[in-house]
């Protein structure tokens, strides 16, 4: 850290006139300049505690992202604080700047990561652990957190991923889990205080810590900062942890997740950042609510993130209207993890219609849920004239697959749904399903195709017409952490591949109905990488950067990503362990294990996960219902946290703007 | 069946803006800010005049774009306006929603005619770090005497060969107080028309006879663009005859 006076001190200046004559040389260069409408430039020496933000992918993919966007604009409205971001550059990019000896820079301002006092790292997916070991080595700092010292940064991950950190435990310093707004405050106020002491010599004497040890010590006894450094890693003979113990008193045994309430009070993003260069999202997104208690059993975003804790109408209304205003998007998307359920979804249809009713702000809904309700907000939404598409997510073919799932449709509701949304003038509609999930058969996936074709057959009774179409989306099911089905066996990639291709011929070989169905999905193998490194231990770490030593980069680009690279990385990184690749992804956990996430702590009973995993099981399993309109079902979360849900109806209606 | 789309009102009003591409806003591309300027348009509430159809669009013609990594001071685009506005007000406010770097430098009411068709020519400047004014005096000189200058440059359509020579009004290097010891600076005025010919262009023609070569650290920059005068070589405003008429 920039603070203390050591030899490694680094450079702080921009690097922008060293980048500048290479950009010619590199596609889109548009991407590494900044100067994004809304970003904020701010002082550098005026601040005490500053942070580098990393989406670990490219910036057509990272920059639209909302975490990222909202955590640059929590702390950089702070007077001490400033936050500037990098993202993984393309390997021509890589190649020009380990030519030309340029670091990881921030787009901001074009500072060397390396002078930051954190690099925070938000993790979507595991497929950027790559990409940050390039960032890391890019910006100088030593890719292994031991190796690190006082004129580096803390490497900080975050983000969903970072609820089972141990893959990359060797290349963090510390990871949080959960809601970002108030932990990034948090932790900036720990660094602001650690350095203050370090200026005056007051840094816990006698502790024989160093100084950087010092902060992720005063970062670990918070509570809220898991520090994999201070925990060790016991396994048994036949490769399973026999436990994770703390090294370091005053450390907690277990880490837990940071919710954040009353979403009404963050507002954010305010300003949210308009990139020149073209990106995935082109849209301003608001989130309507944070978590889900469907209770989906695959769904791990709905398992981490609770308890339900929607925005009021009102402040959706304020938030949708100052994004168009301050972004110049005339898409407006509300996100949430099942959008259609907000006590309130729709009066907010309604009334975000009526205020843009002939303005060419159009409105979009990441539209799952499989009722017809759906449809009613789908027309509100399209009243001025642009139809999205219509997607619904069944996720399991037959009755018994969404049963396993928890995933409570019947066929009737689907048909009923999909026909009003043909009787009511939509072509096309999207339906979602996986492949691989816990006791499938072919038989089940085999019924993708038979609801297809019914609602094709549907479709064309009651348009009265035959260019209805259905595109079937597959994905292939990972098991992921804190998850009814973390114990779950992963289905290996060869039978993954076989049964899409069965379901494939099954569906062309009907010529009444092949040509109307499109089909949509991937081979099974990088599935398989993803669960290795979702349920993967410290272990994983070495394969990690095999890989990555041996050139790869962006895994969760299909050209870029290489399977057998994964697999001959595994085998030279695992030998002499007891443990392979089929034993982190086929193979079925017992109760008794322990996990590699069983000390970070995201409120759920592991009890209540485990019955829910037998229930999954039992063909006369209990179903789940969503806590938000039915009793409690004691997940855990609101005791062990200190929470509870936060739901509508306000009863307040969206008034038309005054001015236009 | 679906109805069809209503008939959109022609605009009232054509406003032609000329705005500047600087500093590290030359990199981005003509996509890039196009996007960027629809966007402004929004934010900056000016009343468009859109296009009829399914998919309405607000109507803007762009003229020929300076190339992407190519600074510029004078790019050209005409905007259709549903309800009079006063293009001073337009100004400030594009340029409010626009980021640095993107600036609008003036906006005038359209007097009638064709913008693009005042488009006939262009004035750039070209800086080349490591070359020295001496060697590129010795180097323009070979290339102002030949009568063709074949180059190659791949485009979409693939690669393809065409003179450089004809299109070059005028070449020279700037004189000292601006061209440094170490950095050439190149002033030059290329004709529009087909092959469209561009600076890049015309710095491959001076690799190719005489052997000057510049690296990937040139800067490009349009100082002008509008209207040629064939007797003086010059490059004139555009937007002078709109202006006259106010």
């Amino acid at each position: 850290m920039p603070v203390t006076p050591v030899s490694s001190e680094p450079v702080t200046d921009s690097l922008w006139d060293r980048l500048e004559p290479v950009l010619p040389r590199v596609q889109k260069p548009i991407q590494y300049v900044g100067g994004e409408l809304n970003s904020t430039p701010k002082d550098w020496d005026a601040a005490e505690v500053r942070w580098a933000l990393m989406y670990p992918d490219a910036y057509e993919v990272g920059l639209p992202n909302q975490g990222v966007q909202i955590l640059y604009e929590v702390l950089n409205e702070q007077d001490w604080a400033l936050a500037e971001r990098t993202y993984a550059v393309w390997p021509d990019m890589e190649q020009v700047m380990r030519e030309e000896g340029i670091p990881q820079f921030t787009v901001d301002q074009h500072r060397p990561v390396r002078a930051f006092d954190v690099l925070g790292v938000s993790f979507a997916t595991e497929l950027g652990y790559t990409n940050l070991l390039t960032a890391l080595d890019l910006a100088g700092i030593p890719l292994h957190a031991a190796d690190r010292g006082e004129g580096d940064p803390v490497v900080l991950a975050g983000g969903h991923a970072a609820f089972n950190p141990e893959p990359i435990a060797d290349f963090v310093d510390a990871a949080v889990l959960g809601d970002g707004e108030e932990v990034v405050l948090a932790i900036s106020e720990v660094i602001r205080e650690w350095k203050r002491d370090l200026v005056e010599g007051a840094l816990s004497p006698g502790s024989g810590r160093s100084p950087r040890d010092e902060l992720l010590y005063r970062l670990a006894v918070s509570g809220g900062v898991y520090v994999p450094k201070f925990y060790d890693v016991e396994h048994l003979p036949d490769g399973r942890i026999r436990r994770v113990v703390p090294n370091t008193s005053g450390v907690p045994w277990r880490v837990h997740k940071h919710t954040l309430m009353d979403l009404d009070s963050w507002p954010y993003p305010r300003k949210p950042l308009v990139p020149l260069a073209e990106t995935v999202h082109e849209r301003f997104s608001v989130e309507i609510f944070r978590g889900c208690t469907r209770g989906c059993r695959f769904c791990q975003a709905g398992m981490i993130t609770r308890p339900v804790r929607e925005r009021s109408i009102s402040t959706i209304g304020d938030m949708v209207e100052n994004g168009v205003r301050a972004s110049g998007f005339e898409e407006v998307g509300l996100l949430s993890l099942s959008s259609a359920d907000h006590s309130e979804i729709g009066e907010i249809a309604k009334g975000l219609a009526d205020r843009y009713e002939g303005s060419n702000v159009s409105l979009s809904l990441p539209s799952t849920r499989v009722d017809a309700f759906n449809i009613t907000l789908a027309d509100e939404f399209s009243r001025n004239g642009r139809r999205s598409g219509l997607t619904f997510a069944p996720e399991g073919g037959s009755e018994r697959m969404r049963r396993v799932i928890n995933k409570m449709v019947t066929e009737e509701d689907l048909i009923r749904t999909v026909a009003t949304a043909y009787s009511s003038g939509w072509r096309q509609v999207k339906l979602y399903f996986m492949c691989g999930l816990p006791t499938e058969t072919e038989e089940d996936v085999l019924g993708i195709a038979d609801l297809a074709k019914k609602v094709i057959a549907k479709g064309r009774e009651v348009s009265g017409r035959n260019d209805i179409r259905c595109t079937v989306s597959i994905g292939g099911f990972v098991p992921k952490p804190h998850t009814p089905f973390q114990w779950a066996a992963q289905l290996d990639w060869e039978t993954t591949d076989e049964r899409l291709q069965r379901l494939r011929d099954d569906v062309r070989a009907d010529k009444r109905f092949g040509r109307a169905i499109g089909f949509r999905y991937h081979d099974g193998r990088p599935g398989i990488i993803e669960g290795l490194l979702s349920r993967g231990d410290r272990r994983v770490g070495r394969v990690i950067e095999a890989v990555w030593r041996d050139g790869g980069r962006f895994d969760g680009w299909s050209e870029h990503f290489s399977y057998d690279r994964w697999v001959a990385a595994c085998e030279s990184a695992l030998a002499g362990t007891p443990v392979d690749l089929d034993w982190y992804t086929i193979r079925e956990r017992e109760y008794a294990e322990v996990l590699p996430w069983d000390h970070l702590d995201a409120g759920l009973d592991r009890d209540w996960l485990w019955e829910d995993w037998q229930d999954a099981l039992d063909p006369d399993g209990r179903e789940v219902e969503d806590c938000r309109w039915n009793p409690c079902y004691d997940c855990g979360v609101c005791p062990e946290m200190d929470t509870e849900i936060q739901i509508g109806p306000t009863g307040q209606r969206l008034l038309p703007l005054a001015v236009r | 069946m679906r109805e069809q789309p209503e008939q959109q009102a022609p605009p009232v009003q054509r406003l032609r803006i000329r705005y500047a591409k600087r500093d590290r806003m030359r990199f981005a591309s003509h996509r890039d800010f196009s996007r960027a300027f629809e966007r402004a348009l929004v934010r900056a509430r000016v009343p468009m005049a859109y296009s009829s159809g399914f998919n309405p669009h607000p109507r803007i013609s762009y003229t020929g774009a300076a190339p992407t990594g190519a600074a510029s001071e004078a790019e050209y685009l005409e905007i259709g306006l549903a309800q009079h506005t006063d293009p001073v007000e337009v100004l400030r406010r594009l340029d409010a929603s626009l980021p640095p770097g993107l600036d609008v430098v003036e906006v005038v009411a359209s007097a009638g005619g064709t913008l693009s068709d005042r488009l006939q020519a262009s004035r750039w400047r070209v800086s080349l770090p490591g070359i020295a004014p001496d060697e590129a005096v010795a180097g323009v000189r070979t290339f102002l005497a030949a009568a063709e200058v074949p180059v190659e440059r791949m485009t979409k359509r693939g690669l393809r060969s065409f003179d450089c020579r004809a299109a070059v009004v005028s070449l020279q290097v700037a004189d000292t107080r601006l061209s440094q010891e170490s950095c050439a600076i190149l002033e030059v005025v290329l004709r529009h028309g087909t092959p469209s010919v561009r600076p890049d262009d015309v710095l491959a023609g001076l690799r190719e006879v005489a052997g000057l070569d510049a690296g990937p650290a040139v800067l490009f920059q349009r100082q002008a663009q509008g209207p040629l005068d064939e007797q003086a070589g010059t490059v004139g405003d555009p937007l002078a005859p709109d202006r006259d008429a106010v």
